[in-house]
């Protein structure tokens, strides 16, 4: 198992927060995304424990991408991960994202 | 139409609840998580593989569960059997109209072994305070991990049990069977004679399910608030006449060799084709004539 | 075994029958007869086992009001076998369950006494759903031996051993099971006596998971149960 934190800073979309969502089931080639209100308004926050050891460089460019695209800020994501592909990661990204945005603040 | 076996337990429980009505007790960012699995090497789920809250189904108020069985099949271990538990003991002070259980669980989580087996115990003595403070308990069981282990056991310590063809509910696992005593035993890998033993049709035949309904959260919610009324009897004279029943199954079908053989003894005309009959014919080919 | 087991629990004298691998009859305490059901050489519990021990417990609420009943199930766990899951043996069990249940809803004492062994689903059906459950210090208890959890579980075998000397989570053992809060106590010496506590102090509300957490072999239980419970909302 290995453990990833990701910080990003400097997002200027403004975020109500809103309630906790989970996306995702921790199974093989799976994984699961909680996406919760962060403390920080202007950062995203990503750690990951993941089965697939040795992958950092992955899911950096991954989680880079999807904060690069929806600009997410005031959130702190958590990922437990079981060899999902970046493809998967990023659609449960995505799906946690909207989800979280249009659940109640 | 949306698959139940195919939905995870989250789209489950909100797809058996009235839309907007489910309040989730311990939510995964609780991370109240297994304290075991880290020295295995496995990983963690939030919600440690079981969802548990309060919702309404057709206005009734309902207390509810549903296991994950994409995580770790859906077996219990600590902390999964705890929220069972305080859910359960949960209803004797609030006394929702049902508890559903929408159960998929290879049983005791063997990463969390002897956790995991006094937590199945103490999921079987709180379903039965359910039980005996006049709450009904229901089950649906339609995943694709099934209902085995200690869970086989609670289903049927609970008023009824909703079955698709898809689910099985048994005690014991094929693959266990066969591993310890082989595959003249019980060859697994035929999945015809797997669901012929343990599958839904089966046990809607034999009495140990209520009813088969198609792979389909709506035909699931339908059949719960069917039996939304239930009362459950937990005398004396009702468990002299299971006790009775349960030794007329013994008496009349223990040389049985085959679900097949058991289905055309009680006159199932054309036994061999149940297994192709969609779920309305087959409650239709089998009323009156089970078990 | 089985005899001098009985011998020490009951030196007033008991009336015992033994059919195979069952046995049953009633013990004399200083106060009053106590029911026994037992079963013995591990036996696998089938339906047609499970069947009996239900139709036992039926008859003690039937004709012994208030008579205690004293668990002896020594099992190798449920029998393992296509028939008996075709007869649907997870119902079997439940109906155990539910006699039992009856007879404590009706105020029969229930004590369960692993004296010998007690594995998985055989036990789950029996010994633990006593109000308090005992064991003597020689038994053994396990949820699957750990060769075929290595199996199922695709861990290895030596990994599981090490954590079996570690972890109280795997390890099989009547210790670990009174460390998890499953066995009140372990019996050693008069078993008489042990007997008469046991049966002047009945429970019948589930403790166990206190009892775990008190002696510190499931640390999360009690508390996560609580906090569904508690909840607000």
């Amino acid at each position: 198992m290995e453990a990833l934190h990701f910080t990003f800073s400097g997002q200027s979309l403004s975020n109500t927060s809103h309630k906790p969502v989970l996306v995702g089931v921790v199974g093989s080639g799976n994984l699961e995304v909680l996406i919760e209100p962060a403390t920080d308004a202007s950062t995203c926050i990503v750690e990951i424990i993941t089965a697939a050891v040795g992958f950092g460089a992955i899911w950096e460019a991954v989680i880079g991408d999807f904060v690069s695209r929806r600009k997410p800020a005031g959130i702190r994501v958590s990922i437990n991960d079981v060899g999902a592909t970046p493809a998967v990661v990023s659609l449960r990204l995505d799906q946690a994202w909207d989800s979280y945005r249009e659940g109640q603040p | 139409m949306t698959s139940y076996y195919e939905a995870s337990a989250r789209d489950r429980v909100n797809g058996v609840l009235d839309p907007g009505t489910f309040h989730e007790i311990v939510p995964p960012s609780a991370r109240m998580m297994s304290p075991h699995l880290k020295q295995l090497d496995q990983p963690c789920a939030f919600d440690d593989g079981i969802i548990v809250g309060e919702g309404r189904l057709s206005d009734h108020p309902i207390a509810i569960a549903a296991q994950e069985g994409g995580f770790m099949g859906g077996a219990v271990g600590e902390v999964h059997g705890a929220k069972l538990v305080g859910l359960l003991e949960r209803a004797l002070e609030t006394k929702p109209d049902a508890v559903v259980l929408l159960v998929e669980s290879g049983g005791v989580r063997l990463h969390e072994a002897n956790a995991g087996l006094i937590a199945v115990s103490e999921i079987m003595r709180a379903v039965l305070a359910v039980r005996a403070a006049g709450i009904p308990l229901i089950v649906l069981d339609g995943g694709q991990f099934g209902c085995f282990g200690g869970m086989g056991i609670v289903a049927k310590l609970c008023d009824a049990v909703v079955m698709s063809e898809e689910g099985r509910l048994a005690l014991s696992g094929p693959e266990v069977i066969e591993t310890t005593k082989g595959v003249e035993e019980f060859d697994s890998k035929d999945r015809a004679l797997v669901w012929r033993t343990v599958g839904g049709k089966h046990r809607v035949i034999l009495g140990d399910a209520n009813l088969l309904v198609n792979d389909d959260l709506d035909a699931f919610r339908a059949a719960t608030l069917d039996l939304i009324e239930t009362k459950p009897d937990m005398s004396l004279e009702a468990l002299e006449q299971e006790h009775s029943r349960l030794g007329q199954r013994i008496d009349r079908f223990g040389d049985c060799k085959d679900a097949v053989d058991i289905w055309r003894d009680l006159g199932i005309a054309d036994p061999d084709t149940v297994p192709m009959l969609e779920s309305a014919a087959f409650m239709a080919a089998i009323a009156g004539k089970r078990a | 075994m089985i005899h001098n087991l009985l011998n020490g629990l009951f030196p007033k004298g008991h009336s015992i029958e033994f059919d195979g691998e069952f046995f049953s009859g009633f013990g004399q305490t200083e106060t009053e007869k106590v029911e026994v059901i037992g079963t013995l050489d591990a036996a696998p519990i089938g339906v047609e086992l499970a069947h009996r021990i239900a139709g036992n417990i039926l008859n003690v609420v039937r004709f012994h009001p208030n008579r205690p009943i004293l668990l002896l199930v020594d099992t190798q766990g449920q029998r393992l076998s296509r028939r008996d899951e075709l007869l649907g043996i997870n119902a079997y069990m439940a109906h155990v369950a539910k006699c039992l249940d009856l007879a404590r809803r009706k105020g029969h004492r229930i004590i369960g006494l692993v004296w010998s062994q007690a594995v998985s689903g055989g036990f789950l059906a029996s010994s633990l759903l006593a109000d308090d459950c005992y064991a003597l210090a020689q038994a053994e208890i396990q949820v699957m031996n750990l060769p075929a959890m290595s199996r199922v579980t695709k861990i290895p075998l030596e990994r599981l051993q090490e954590l079996s000397a570690t972890s109280p989570v795997f390890a099989p053992g009547v210790e670990n099971y009174r460390r998890m809060g499953a066995i009140k106590a372990i019996w050693t010496g008069d078993l008489a006596q042990h007997l008469a506590e046991a049966l002047h102090n009945p429970n019948p509300i589930d403790q166990r998971r206190h009892l775990g957490e008190e002696r510190q072999g499931r640390l999360m239980a009690r508390k996560v149960a609580d906090m569904v419970k508690a909840d607000a909302r």
